[in-house]
């Protein structure tokens, strides 16, 4: 028997939501940042073949606290969106976000990662300089960061492009952020080999808040008042200086290892399966 | 022949279609090259490791073949073969396909086990391509995830043959985060001061090549595969251009600095033990002398050549 199919209500909902998570008016992390980081300075350059304009990041402080913030630009006219590739990064931006991230380690910084986009940059140039190479390396060194690293996402997190900034203590997402493993467009052409059917693959995928937060994969829904992010910008600003402000307050209170340690048991955790009595083994 | 057809026959005999007597042949007895189009010899590809004697095509190789190419004879004991699928998305069909494919391939897109390899014992991680292209769902997370783990606790190397379409679409974010979960077991393994080897096979793609497949220590990879994080047409239609000839081709990935070496199929089993020696101080397996001779001897040179140090 198929899956139960879902119905239209259900897959328009969460069709809407990305639509509101896509919103050419939706405050971007550069716009955000400013907002919740005083005397943000940025830093340019992986230091090793160039700055990607995408992924920006630098240092300031959160309410009095220094910390280093990594985030990705996302234009809004056309001009804007080429110049950022529509928020896709180059392998340089997560070359320049890891040289950063080590850099606070170093320096007993907290990390806050703004994510909102719909995936790695895939062309060419970015393949050359090995774009998957790099997101590796990012999963692989975050994962023993001595520093707490706090995740939001704020609009789109697409796929490896968005997870190569995610291994984090907290991960959190504005109320109509979305995540997810592949684009609904791209799931529906490939499954489905019909991309107008995307609407019913946003659902099937669970690509919201409520069904991530459910999954336990993320740890808090930042909300964003009920007109939406781009009608009332100020009041999911607020909501999420909040929250940052109460998940570092916490973090701060756990010793260094300790929150590496459970930082490895978060992402060990994620995944089902189910064993096969018949075959089970010691 | 009953009267009716003797009828017809008589009576349409001239306009029936003949139908041509089949001739039945095994399935498989000859197969076409896809890279040159040449017609070969089920028994002669299977006699070159299913490469093409004419133009050195790697044709892929199903989980067993695998096995019984690199590891030695009988060596093999599967480990987490218990572990099954879920569906906990309750995505569209994705249940059914499961259902399906248990019942046709037996094991999750990965298996995993312990062998040895000219007597060298490691742990070993095969993805199937025929499973779902392959993908990184929960099952194979958590088995690859188990394996590095206990790698690290008995302290032996890890080699993984990878092929994968990537992410699995049907797990969702489940799936993605699979990337990060396995990487993390590759940290504290690495952290041990323990040998991953990663053998890049036909296709590896996406999430996975975006994890585990480029974290190796040594990364090798066959002839020819596409490596690659987005796929050709992905890129194709981003870029509105067409790719150069070779792009993501072993050969061009190699060129830009992200694998150790292009190893021949024909030559994996000795180049993986010669790596496995240079990394491995073990004791001599007791029982086989034969064929590890010239592991003994080596072994052998180097604690000669330490305790002149």
């Amino acid at each position: 028997m198929a899956a139960t199919p879902l119905n239209n209500t259900d897959s328009h909902r969460a069709w809407n939501r990305l639509q509101l998570a896509r919103h050419p008016e939706r405050p971007k992390p550069q716009d955000i940042l400013p907002q919740l980081v005083e005397g943000f300075l940025e830093m340019h350059g992986d230091r090793a073949y160039g700055d990607d304009a995408t992924i920006f990041g630098g240092v300031g402080a959160f309410q009095g606290l220094p910390v280093t913030s990594v985030a990705i630009r996302r234009g809004k006219d056309l001009q804007t969106n080429l110049q950022y590739r529509f928020g896709m990064p180059q392998p340089e931006g997560y070359r320049k976000a890891l040289r950063l991230v080590r850099q606070a380690e170093k320096f007993h910084r907290p990390v806050l990662f703004l994510i909102d986009t719909p995936g790695a940059y895939p062309g060419l140039d970015s393949e050359e300089r090995g774009i998957s190479s790099a997101i590796a390396e990012n999963l692989y060194e975050f994962i023993g960061i001595q520093t707490p690293m706090i995740a939001v996402v704020t609009g789109e997190g697409g796929s490896g492009g968005a997870l190569a900034l995610m291994v984090a203590d907290r991960i959190c997402m504005m109320e109509n952020a979305a995540l997810s493993v592949i684009s609904p467009e791209g799931c529906a052409s490939i499954l489905l080999k019909d991309s107008s059917q995307a609407p019913q693959a946003a659902a099937s995928l669970g690509i919201d808040s409520d069904a991530l937060f459910a999954l336990g994969i993320i740890d808090r829904i930042i909300p964003e008042g009920t007109e939406g992010f781009h009608v009332q910008p100020n009041l999911g600003i607020e909501a999420l200086r909040l929250a940052l402000r109460e998940e570092l307050e916490a973090l701060r209170g756990i010793p260094i290892l300790e929150i590496v340690e459970q930082r490895y048991q978060k992402f060990r955790k994620m995944g089902r399966w189910t064993t096969d009595p018949q075959k089970s083994q010691p | 022949m009953r009267l009716p057809q003797l009828i017809q026959k008589l009576l349409l005999g001239k306009k029936k279609p003949q139908v041509p007597r089949e001739i039945t042949l095994p399935d498989n007895l000859f197969v076409q090259c896809p890279q040159c189009k040449a017609t070969l010899y089920r028994r002669r590809l299977s006699a070159h490791a299913d490469v093409c004697p004419e133009c050195g095509h790697h044709f892929v190789l199903s989980v067993a073949q695998w096995i019984a190419l690199l590891t030695d004879r009988k060596s093999w004991r599967p480990l987490f073969a218990d572990l099954r699928p879920v569906d906990p998305l309750s995505f569209p069909h994705y249940a059914d396909k499961l259902k399906l494919l248990m019942a046709n391939e037996k094991e999750e897109s990965v298996s995993t086990g312990h062998c040895r390899i000219q007597g060298i014992p490691l742990l070993v991680g095969v993805m199937n391509p025929n499973f779902l292209m392959g993908s990184l769902g929960g099952v194979a997370g958590e088995k690859l995830t188990r394996l590095f783990e206990l790698a690290t606790a008995e302290r032996k190397p890890v080699l993984l043959v990878v092929r994968s379409g990537g992410a699995r679409m049907q797990e969702g974010v489940l799936s993605l985060m699979q990337m990060a979960k396995v990487s993390a077991a590759i940290r504290r393994f690495s952290d041990a001061g323990l040998l991953y080897i990663a053998l890049l096979t036909h296709p590896t793609t996406g999430g996975v090549s975006a994890s585990f497949a480029m974290l190796g220590d040594i990364i090798l990879a066959e002839p020819g595969a596409l490596i690659g994080f987005a796929g050709p047409r992905v890129i194709e239609q981003t870029i509105r251009q067409k790719l150069p000839e070779g792009f993501q081709k072993s050969e061009f990935v190699l060129e830009k600095g992200f694998l150790d070496a292009i190893v021949p199929r024909h030559e994996l089993r000795s180049t993986l033990a010669h790596l496995l020696e240079l990394h491995t101080f073990h004791a001599p397996p007791e029982s086989s002398s034969k064929g590890t001779s010239s592991q003994v001897n080596f072994i052998h040179r180097v604690k000669k050549w330490l305790q002149r140090l």
